[in-house]
Order: structure tokens, then sequence, then C-alpha cells
């Protein structure tokens, strides 16, 4: 009991101190949830690797209160993000999309996997094949080991 | 051809390489605004409290190539800019329009008295509303806006005098034509 109180002693300020404030949440609990949603999937422009969700930059703030604007006056999320990326583009969205100019991006590794577990099966069968390859010898050839042989004794 | 083969590994690092070699040059924290070539988002912002010079709305930009400038007077880069932009407005004339992004009217007037106002308008944004319509990351921040009102060049950060005469006058000569 009490190493589980000092544990929350610990976290529970951390926790307190993730944005949003409070003052910023919405009434309606169904609505806040969808602005948190939203808000983890944008950018804090100046901080960057921050969802406006987690950020507690002035303009996360800014950009937190927009989304829950946009909510309140009825967008939907699709619509909200549209608001975001048509001010600040693809790149205030965590997620990049898929499109021509991030194909490398998405599927460039899979690609790379698929490019080398293909080598592997190739030297693997290639191996394998190897011994069952091999041919027996000719008459004529049989005959040159056997004098090679002969010679070295 | 098997030859040719073992020369693949050789090759691809190479490419890759001259991928990452280039990706060294550039700068990560330049974002391209998606508003280039659009037109300035609609405003329509009331002057700054206390100050005789008037607002700014969307019917004020266009006409001939001007700058907007947003800047604030608790911002340390805009100081430095200030001088700069007053000269382009005041030397190569310029039209500097003004949004005063989140500040305190009074400290708007008092910094402009201490420099000098070279703004034909300024809009007071004191929300930073209009900051995100314009796509901002922060202040200071300065829009080339041509004769028909649209974004032609998004400059984040401080005019120094070497962005004027890299970019800044060429466009400016370009736009008037």
């Amino acid at each position: 009991m009490r190493r589980w109180l000092l544990v929350a002693l610990v976290v529970l300020p951390f926790a307190a101190a993730a944005a949003p404030s409070p003052s910023e949440m919405l009434d309606d609990p169904a609505l806040e949830q969808r602005a948190r949603a939203i808000s983890a999937e944008l950018r804090c422009v100046v901080c960057q690797n921050e969802s406006i969700d987690a950020s507690n930059a002035p303009l996360a703030a800014d950009m937190r209160r927009l989304v829950r604007e946009r909510l309140a006056a009825g967008d939907d999320d699709h619509a909200v993000m549209a608001y975001m990326t048509a001010r600040y583009g693809d790149f205030v969205l965590l997620r990049p999309p898929v499109r021509s100019n991030t194909w490398l991006l998405w599927f460039g590794p899979a690609v790379v996997g698929a490019l080398a577990a293909s080598a592997l099966v190739v030297a693997l069968v290639r191996r394998r094949a190897a011994p069952a390859a091999s041919v027996p010898l000719t008459a004529e050839e049989q005959r040159l080991v056997d004098d090679l042989l002969r010679e070295r004794r | 051809m098997r030859r040719l083969l073992f020369l693949l590994p050789i090759v691809a690092v190479v490419a890759i390489g001259a991928g990452l070699w280039l990706g060294l040059g550039r700068d990560p924290s330049a974002l391209p605004s998606v508003l280039i070539d659009q037109p300035v988002p609609a405003m329509d912002l009331p002057p700054v409290a206390g100050l005789a010079t008037p607002g700014l709305a969307t019917g004020d930009l266009g006409g001939e190539p001007m700058l907007v400038n947003v800047f604030a007077s608790w911002c340390a880069p805009c100081r430095v800019e200030h001088p700069v932009l007053t000269r382009l407005a005041e030397v190569e004339g310029v039209p500097l329009l003004g949004i005063n992004y989140k500040d305190e009217p009074a400290a708007a007037v008092a910094w402009l008295h201490e420099l000098g106002n070279p703004y034909e308008r300024i809009g007071a944004d004191p929300e930073g509303r209009t900051g995100i319509d314009l796509g901002m990351y922060g202040v200071p921040e300065t829009f080339v806006v041509d004769a028909d009102g649209r974004i032609r060049y998004r400059h984040a950060g401080p005019v120094l005098p070497a962005d004027v005469e890299r970019v800044f006058l060429p466009l400016l000569a370009e736009l008037r034509g």
C-alpha cells in the first residue's frame, strides 16, 4: 500500500502536467473524447515530435482550442483534420497519408525486406540443389583421374 | 553478367550515400507553406487599441506587391528585423502591412513608439487565430503578397539584410514587372 502511494506520488504530477488543461475541455464527454483522439493525431508544429494533445506549447493550446471549436460547430473528425491540413499541410499529421510521394516511406521497408527474403530463399535453394546437380564422371574423365592419382603415389 | 551482379552492392551503397549526403544540406526546420500561390486567408482585424494606424482586412491586400509582417512586442527577433523592414518600406517603397500577434495593445504601442512605425496598416490578432489561418509557427513571419492578393513567399524568422538582397528584392522586382 505504501509503495503504491509512493508510485502515485511520483507519477501523478507528470500526469497532471500533460496537456490539455481542464479549462480547455468540452462539457460533452463524447465530443471531448473525439477532440482528444484528433489532437493525438496532430503534430505540434513548434515542438515537431509531440502531438498537440501532449504539448504545452502555446500554439498547441491554440490548436487544441480550435479543434474543440470545430467539433462544437458540428464538424466531423475528417473535416477537422482537413481544416488543419489546409493551414499547415500534411506535415501537421503525425501519421503521414499514403500518397505517391510517401510510397517510399510506407512501402520502402517492405520492399527491401521482400528483396532480402527472396535473395535468401534463392541462395538456400541453390545451395541445397548443388549436390544433386553433380553429374557422374564419364569413363574418359575417370581414366584421367585415376592416372593422376597413380602419378602422385 | 555474374560479375556485374557483384557491382550491385557498391552501386547501392553509393546511391544511398549520395541520398543521405544531399539530405545533410537540407534545413529540417524549414517547412514549406501550403499557402504559396494561394490567396491570403480571409481576415478582418481591428486596429491596435491606442494606435492611429488602421486595422487590416482582406480588402486591403493586393493591388500592388506588398509585405505582410507578423510581429509582437514580446518577440526579440522582431526587434532585429524592424530596421530591415523599415528600410524596405521607406527606401524601396514596398507597402508594409502588419499583424500584431498575441500582444498587449499598450506594449505594442510603446514598442512602435520606441522603434518607429513603418506599417501602413496593423491588424490586432490577440488570439492568434489569423496566425493559425496563415499556417504560422511563430513570430516573426513575413509574407510577400502579389497584386492579386496571393501569397508568393513565406519567410519564417527575422528578415535579415542578406534575405532582402537574396530573396525579397528579386521577388518584388519580378512581381512589379
